[in-house]
């Protein structure tokens, strides 16, 4: 087998060396009849070409050819061939999580960079080396709330991305957090005074998207000010990153919890991706995840260690922060590399080229007759769209025509069956906007 | 500056480049990256957003060019030990060759490019996919049904409890504790915690191995389940596994095994079949998806049958016709416990390793068992073995023999560095005081395997006879050991315009 760099001479070399008859000698404390005598029924072995060919295959039976209108927590970006250029060097790709740190500089550095720019684009003043994604970023936050304010109440947008709340409710389920969801306007932002009525001083937090699920930005001043007054404190999720390079940053916000994705990572059918959790200095004993700091060597020259890892499961057992061990390191890389290459300006022009976008796209939609925009609060790069028709079906329509349209919206949201959420990012060549509008509206002007 | 010693064969100093911080590179106007032109007209951002929404540009943002950022982690790249540059024996992490094929398949059009909400018709190749993994997967360990949705072996731990106490909720009773041996990893009892159970640990017997007599009577109708790791973190296999399971079983609990070490076991024997209940697996380690620095890995949790309704959404389902589709509602199920499906693009790569062995993968598990195995009995009697049991794909050794000349397992860990080696697991497991946990893994050749019995070898001589020059290394590495205490009592976490001096390095 080409990964196993041993003859079958020198296996039996080191048999001898054991003092070992035969290798199965080596597996005698097995239980004999629970050994197995028959080889696994395993397809293979297959060699390199065959395992390309395999996986071409089965890319060959997915969406290739077809234009996504789809976003709803995970875009699709432009991504510089860069990323993967250093991700694939075997130095980051093989190399385990920077515990050695006298041979894990270039990893520990490269984390320390990354809590620089997630601290940067989120307005907060520490972050930390990542969490598996949005969802468990946004569930550990509000984890991490309740530790701080000594509270179970919890008060949570339906704006906030379905899949984020549902996996919230599940790790809610035994900690003892009661979950109480906030409707929405007619503008499609949280609905501010159910907030300001629910709040109490036993709410632990209070947390919003921004742009939250509809696409719409939520104005967070009022929020903040509303939970900071009952000491409750303001927990920001956010699912597009590049909204930030146009968008303030939540600085209200007493921890934030980001997807990464949109930061160099592909959309990879639902992962890997990287969650992030930022937060104040004065909280950063109760974060989950792990810490690069800065240090200084025996002679005094700067190097950068994990730190504060007296909050971590490996030292605390079942007094830790959070049970998170491996967590999604190269991805972090990943947005390090990306974020470092785009650069201030990039991000900029990447950012405003979305909202450009989106509004040709919305105002090129709105001409069809019988649709309109569901929300009038200002989107990003996302928007949502009521049509006269399902939006399933008119799916079925445009699946016709190599189009995979917006995301139905009625299982999450049962009032909102005929409301779709379009997204646009600069990756959408405008000359595919307008054959989705025409496409549309020529699905519509048929006859049921 | 410490000459190099003729016995240190696998490495040689040679320089490698300083750098800085990105940020302290950067300069207004410089560029890495441009975009295509905007095709549509363009909006006044401030007007279409709202004053109050827009930014101008995020403060701090490092501003460099292509090469600047070619160079900069190029540069960091070479500061890192690599499983690419040699050995990397890190016990309990299962550092194996991660074949490159996979990360091509993994990058493919079709395969990256895929929307996890796009229609299931444009999906049946992504769904095939973990179809087949899930099959392989069952295979391998012998249970029934399977999710691959945990993102970790964490939350596969997290998962699995979950599923335990759904499963005995609907049974009338969650129950109060969970049983964790000593030995276990620090995941184990902080899981149990977020599942909303209680932590007993139990200790090891005198062999390392569960107490079997005392289990039975800590077992009650109180546990709901026992969490061991098999072979244990002491690389010896529970030979009484299916004697555990019936004690629990009998009062109606049930056995979780933490599949850390399914390196030792992969092809030889399955767990299903010596009564585990629920299981994970660390894709990351048996199945060779690359570390990455620490992530990402995939968690999938494998089951008995009677777990089945209980499984996480969404679940993967074939349809008349043989379509593939993924059911989001199931009434039982635990819910959701993370977003989207899983880390798919980590479950290609193990399918691909799963592809390239077949049913050779055994060859893989016996070859690490054979390199743990050469190590031991070529360092058994230069280092202390507290556990003498035969040894599955890890062997631990103490520092006791070393410890009477003040060096202890971090010291000659940090040594084995200078002989150009990553070190073993130092100071775990926590019942073996003063650990080096070795697992080499089927990816050495003996000759990578000589190397390192040399290094180690000559490293206890060093010990007794120059005991200074083990408790101060490494001495070849571009910084020296770190300041871990100043580093946690005055944490800089950041970097920042003022509070930064030039780069020092």
């Amino acid at each position: 087998m080409r990964y196993l760099p041993k003859s079958p001479a020198e296996r039996q070399e080191m048999l001898t060396a054991i003092g070992a008859k035969s290798i199965e000698e080596l597996f005698e404390t097995i239980p004999e009849k629970y050994r197995l005598h028959d080889a696994l029924k395993l397809p293979g072995p297959l060699s390199e070409a065959e395992v390309i060919d395999y996986f071409k295959q089965r890319a060959g039976e997915n969406s290739l050819g077809y234009t996504s209108f789809l976003g709803a927590g995970v875009y699709q970006h432009l991504r510089s061939v860069i990323t993967d250029t250093i991700l694939l060097r075997g130095e980051f790709l093989t190399s385990y999580t920077p515990y050695q740190a006298e041979i894990s500089q270039g990893t520990l550095q490269a984390i320390f960079e990354f809590q620089t720019l997630m601290c940067q684009l989120t307005g907060q003043e520490v972050a930390n080396a990542s969490m598996y994604d949005g969802s468990t970023a946004t569930t550990e936050a509000v984890l991490m709330a309740e530790r701080l304010a000594g509270r179970g109440r919890v008060l949570v947008a339906r704006s906030v991305h379905p899949e984020y709340r549902e996996v919230l409710r599940t790790y809610a389920k035994n900690s003892g957090l009661h979950v109480e969801e906030i409707g929405y306007t007619k503008s499609g932002t949280v609905d501010a005074a159910s907030i300001k009525s629910a709040l109490r001083d036993d709410v632990a937090a209070v947390v919003v998207q921004s742009p939250n699920f509809f696409g719409v930005l939520e104005t967070l001043p009022g929020i903040a000010d509303a939970a900071h007054g009952v000491g409750a404190l303001l927990v920001v999720a956010i699912a597009e990153g590049v909204s930030l390079g146009a968008v303030k940053p939540p600085a209200e916000a007493d921890i934030v919890a980001m997807e990464a994705q949109s930061f160099g990572l592909p959309p990879s059918y639902g992962g890997p991706y990287a969650g992030v959790i930022a937060s104040r200095d004065k909280f950063v004993r109760q974060m989950p995840g792990r810490l690069a700091g800065e240090t200084t060597d025996t002679e005094g020259k700067r190097g950068f260690v994990l730190t504060l890892a007296t909050r971590e499961q490996h030292i605390r057992r079942e007094k830790a922060t959070s049970n998170i061990c491996t967590n999604q390191a190269l991805c972090a890389l990943a947005a390090t590399v990306h974020l470092t290459l785009l650069g201030k300006e990039g991000l900029r022009e990447m950012a405003e080229q979305n909202v450009s976008k989106a509004q040709f796209a919305i105002g090129e939609l709105e001409k069809i007759p019988g649709v309109k925009r569901a929300f009038d609060g200002p989107f990003f790069n996302e928007f949502t769209l009521e049509f006269p028709r399902s939006v399933r079906m008119i799916n079925a329509e445009l699946l016709k025509e190599q189009i995979a349209g917006p995301l139905a919206l009625g299982t999450a949201f049962p009032e909102l069956t005929k409301h779709g959420l379009v997204c646009v990012t600069e990756t959408t060549p405008r000359t595919e906007i307008e054959r989705f509008a025409a496409a549309v509206k020529n699905i519509l002007s048929n006859p049921l | 500056m410490e000459k190099m010693n003729d016995k240190i064969k696998k490495a040689t100093r040679h320089t490698n480049q300083n750098e800085g911080l990105i940020f302290e590179k950067s300069s207004p106007g410089k560029r890495a990256f441009e975009l295509p032109p905007l095709d549509v007209p363009k909006v006044d951002v401030a007007k279409t957003l709202g004053a109050q929404h827009r930014l101008d540009g995020v403060q701090g943002f490092p501003e460099v060019s292509e090469i600047e950022v070619i160079r900069h982690f190029t540069r960091l790249s070479t500061w890192n030990y690599a499983i690419d540059l040699g050995m990397y024996p890190l016990g309990s992490c299962t550092m194996k060759y991660n074949p490159r094929v996979n990360e091509f398949v993994a990058r493919l059009d079709g395969i990256a490019t895929e929307h996890p909400y796009q229609p299931q018709e444009l999906s049946q190749g992504c769904l095939k996919i973990l179809q087949l993994l899930e099959k392989c997967l069952l295979e391998i360990t012998g249970m029934d049904c399977i999710t691959l949705q945990p993102a970790a072996g964490a939350q596969g731990e997290l998962t699995g409890l979950l599923l335990i106490r759904a499963y005995l909720e609907k049974q009338g009773n969650a129950r109060r504790k969970v049983l964790i041996p000593d030995s276990a990893h620090g995941t184990n009892p902080a899981t149990a915690v977020i599942a909303g159970y209680e932590v007993q640990n139990i200790k090891s017997e005198s062999h390392g191995q569960i107490d079997v007599d005392k289990l039975r009577d800590l077992v009650t109708e109180d546990v709901a389940a026992l969490m061991i790791t098999n072979p244990s973190t002491l690389g010896i296999f529970e030979e009484r596994i299916p004697e555990i399971a019936e004690i629990l079983h009998a009062k109606g609990a049930l056995l979780y095994m933490d599949g850390a070490n399914m390196n030792a076991l992969t092809g030889v024997t399955r767990p299903g079949d010596l009564g585990v209940d629920v299981m994970h697996l660390n894709l990351h380690k048996t199945f060779s998806t690359p570390h990455g620095g620490g992530g990402p890995g995939a968690g999938p949790v494998a089951i008995k049958k009677f777990f089945e309704p209980f499984r996480p959404v969404p679940i993967l389902v074939e349809r008349e016709g043989g379509k593939l589709a993924l059911e989001q509602v199931r009434p039982d199920s635990i819910g959701k416990v993370r977003a989207f499906g899983g880390n798919f693009g980590v479950l290609v790569r193990a399918l691909a390793y799963i592809l390239a062995y077949g049913p050779g993968v055994r060859q893989a598990t016996e070859d690490a068992v054979l390199n743990a195995n050469y190590i031991r009995k070529h360092l058994e009697g230069v280092y202390d073995l507290p556990y003498s049991l035969p040894s599955m794909h890890e062997v631990v050794f103490s520092d006791a023999k070393q410890k009477r000349n003040g060096v202890n397992t971090m010291d000659i860990a940090k040594r084995l560095i200078d002989y150009g080696f990553h070190p073993y697991t130092t100071a775990f497991p926590l019942i073996v005081p003063g650990a080096l946990m070795i697992e080499p893994t089927e990816s050495e050749s003996k000759e990578e395997c000589d190397l390192f019995i040399d290094a180690m070898k000559s490293i206890a001589e060093e010990a007794a006879a120059t005991p200074e020059l083990v408790k101060t290394a490494p001495h070849t590495t571009r910084v020296k050991r770190l300041d871990e205490v100043g580093a946690a009592r005055k944490p800089v976490l950041r970097w920042k315009p003022a509070s930064h001096s030039k780069a020092a390095d």
